[in-house]
């Protein structure tokens, strides 16, 4: 009976192995869940599933089965039967007067009665309600006390801990999005040596050894450290509304990954000005020759944004429409570049649409084609291009 | 219903009603007297210890991860030893490092020592736990401190718990197994291979409820409004949206710690949430831009009621 269980977790996406699964036969062999419910939920949970986002798919899961379980040694339920066709059929079966009327018990008895006397005409022999307990009925509305699970019911145990679906507010899809951002940002993690010297060196230690002939002359150096700086540039203008989250996802990802990270905002394109924090506070920008200077061209510059708005925001002097800009965005997006040389743009506009919207051809093209697509692959390969440049330019 | 007492620091004892103990079961976990477990998280310890496994305990910060190894090696009546983990960290380390640099020199220096390479292999938390003569307990702290391969560096270890010393040319298996905990804080994802081989927990924070009984475990004294209040004001800025670092267990008992020591009237927390930054605020706010997130919101809220 726990293989079907197995087989509908996995149904379920949640990621179990065989492996697990024995180890939860065995503890369940070893007596780890002594016979009370409780204890049995949390021991399948401790052993089947390592991730607290799949906790609430698992309440559901395991609600579900041992819902059905529980029915079946009672004799009451002899099949699982999907909630549709159970609602369907009692709306079919039953006028509106009817249940309201009857009580839960009465109205599932009625209901298998009925179906049973036309078995095999409409749903097939061996779909069969039966009575009582809480089948996986769902909550109909219909009737408060007809279709609802959990709760009363046959069950044995006070509180259903799978029930509450505590812990619903893990899931968490958009961290599964996040993740796979960390591990392409991780292409870019640059090991460098730094700090106290504490790792032996045992090339050096040779080589100075026998050039004292013999006498041991130990070398240390230091230890490499993940030492990449990261310059990111998001654009918190009014188009990227829509992408603020995703953006911020990225955000997120970037923040744990470096060690040196330094973020700045602007404003659909980048003038002279950019801004330290997201909110459009208006008076806190900081002269973008500021930041030009303060980071030297070893920072990888990371922009990310829609790059869509009208072309003359980029190249017409005073074609900002926050502000009257002295110089064009062009201009200052090429002066950037010129400082960074390897940067690279993170658009979440799909690509097929690129070519079509004249602003996002001409950030394009002053980036030199290095815009990607806000995806797994696009920052896949764009962290791919960045490390690249590193490489052939420390290779001085 | 047997709570969890978390926090940092001090715990104090709170009885648990339900005891586990039977004769054929001699080593059950069922908190201890300074750490009362959830059903779950009991459940969870048993399963590592029976199956011996290790035991993954995963939870927002200050939530009592580190603590629980510390309270199930005290329950058991077992040695413990801890392995806190660092970024720089290596699986060897865990294991034994060999002085290779110390024996160079005295072997420069002449020193009889030299003769025996035992001198210079130093052991790690895993191999005194595997030789300890009693069942201990091993708390691997902050494995996600480590970097990403750290975990499967040590697949084999935990699953037969041996290892082969090279320098020696032995291999050290474990005489009792010890009861592996590991925590986690979730900077990093742990690899799906280690992850089977372990039993997983995850604590959940603290709600009101608890937290209240958690307060009062380390300010008995604690005036009920102030307490209220207090809370009220800690949990409202949980909620806030966007903030960088929520303030957890830990922080909260500091700053009631202060509004303790400054005698402050509950009356002038009573709003502070939505009208000003929470006095003090030092305490439950560690990041620059939340409190500059924090005085916005007090300053938009005083606008709109005046």
């Amino acid at each position: 009976m726990f293989v079907d269980f197995f087989y509908q977790l996995r149904e379920a996406r949640i990621p179990v192995t065989i492996r697990e699964f024995l180890t939860f036969l065995e503890a369940l062999d070893k007596d780890v869940a002594r016979g009370n419910i409780d204890e049995f939920y949390f021991l399948s949970r401790a052993s089947l599933v390592k991730d607290e986002r799949f906790f609430d798919t698992f309440d559901l899961v395991f609600g579900n089965f041992f819902q059905g379980a529980m029915n079946k040694t009672e004799g009451l339920l002899e099949e699982y039967i999907p909630e549709d066709w159970l609602q369907g059929v009692a709306r079919e079966m039953f006028s509106e007067e009817e249940i309201d009327e009857m009580s839960f018990e009465e109205l599932m008895e009625e209901l298998a009665k009925r179906l049973q006397e036309q078995d095999g005409q409409h749903h097939g022999g061996n779909r069969w309600i039966g009575t009582g307990g809480t089948s996986p009925f769902g909550n109909s509305g219909q009737n408060p006390r007809g279709f609802r699970m959990g709760g009363e019911g046959g069950g044995k145990s006070a509180t259903k801990m799978w029930q509450k679906r505590d812990f619903r507010s893990l899931r968490g899809e958009t961290e599964i999005g996040t993740r796979n951002m960390k591990m392409a940002l991780r292409r870019l993690r640059k090991f460098v040596r730094e700090g106290a010297e504490d790792e032996f060196d045992l090339d050096e230690t040779i080589k100075s050894t026998a050039d004292r002939g013999g006498m041991l002359d130990i070398k240390m150096r230091a230890e490499r450290k993940n030492k990449v700086k990261v310059l990111t540039m998001f654009d918190i203008g009014g188009s990227m509304d829509s992408f603020i989250r995703i953006s911020e996802e990225l955000f997120s990802a970037v923040r744990t990954e470096f060690k040196y990270l330094e973020y700045y905002y602007f404003h659909n394109f980048l003038y002279e000005r950019v801004w330290r924090q997201n909110r459009r506070g208006y008076n806190e920008w900081i002269p973008t020759h500021e930041v030009m200077n303060t980071y030297g061209s070893d920072w990888k510059a990371i922009f990310v944004g829609d790059a869509t708005m009208s072309p003359f925001e980029i190249t017409e002097v005073g074609g900002s429409i926050e502000h009257w800009n002295e110089e064009a965005g062009e201009l200052w997006l090429r002066r950037f570049l010129a400082t960074y040389p390897d940067a690279v743009w993170l658009n979440p506009v799909p690509q097929e649409r690129w070519m079509a919207t004249p602003s996002i051809r001409m950030t394009y093209q002053l980036l030199e084609g290095r815009m990607f697509p806000l995806t797994v692959d696009g920052l896949d390969a764009a962290m791919k291009l960045l490390r690249q440049g590193r490489q052939a330019a420390s290779r001085h | 219903m047997a709570r969890l007492i978390g926090g940092r620091g001090c715990i104090t004892f709170r009885a648990h009603p339900k005891a586990f103990l039977s004769k054929d079961h001699f080593m059950k976990f069922t908190g201890t007297d300074n750490y009362v477990a959830t059903d779950d998280l009991m459940t969870a310890v048993n399963a590592a210890i029976t199956l011996e496994r290790p035991l993954l305990v995963k939870g927002e910060p200050g939530t009592g991860k580190t603590l629980l190894a510390m309270e199930v090696a005290e329950a058991l009546g077992m040695p413990l030893y801890e392995w806190h983990i660092k970024s720089t960290t290596k699986a060897n380390h865990g294991l034994y490092e060999y002085d290779a640099v110390s024996r160079l020199r005295d072997s420069q220096l002449g020193d009889d020592r030299v003769q025996d390479i035992n001198n210079y292999i130093k052991r790690g938390m895993l191999w005194e736990s595997f030789v300890s003569d009693k069942p201990s307990v091993l708390l691997i702290d902050e494995i996600d401190k480590a970097d990403i391969e750290f975990p499967n560096d040590l697949l084999r270890e935990l699953d037969r718990m041996e290892f082969y010393v090279y320098e020696t040319q032995e291999t050290v298996s474990a005489i009792n197994r010890p009861v592996v905990i590991i925590t986690s804080n979730n900077e990093k994802e742990l690899p799906d291979a280690f992850l089977r081989r372990c039993f997983f927990h995850y604590i959940r924070f603290p709600d009101e409820e608890t937290m209240e009984k958690i307060v009062h475990v380390h300010f008995p004294d604690i005036k009920k409004r102030l307490l209220k209040e207090a809370l009220e004001v800690f949990f409202s800025i949980r909620e806030v949206n966007g903030i960088k670092k929520k303030p957890t267990t830990s922080e909260l008992l500091d700053w009631i710690k202060l509004l303790l020591a400054e005698d402050i009237d509950p009356e002038v927390l009573r709003g502070d949430s939505t009208k000003a930054i929470p006095q003090l605020h030092g305490a439950l706010l560690k990041n620059e831009q939340d409190v500059h997130m924090f005085e916005r919101l007090a300053f938009m809220s005083r606008r709109q009621d005046g």
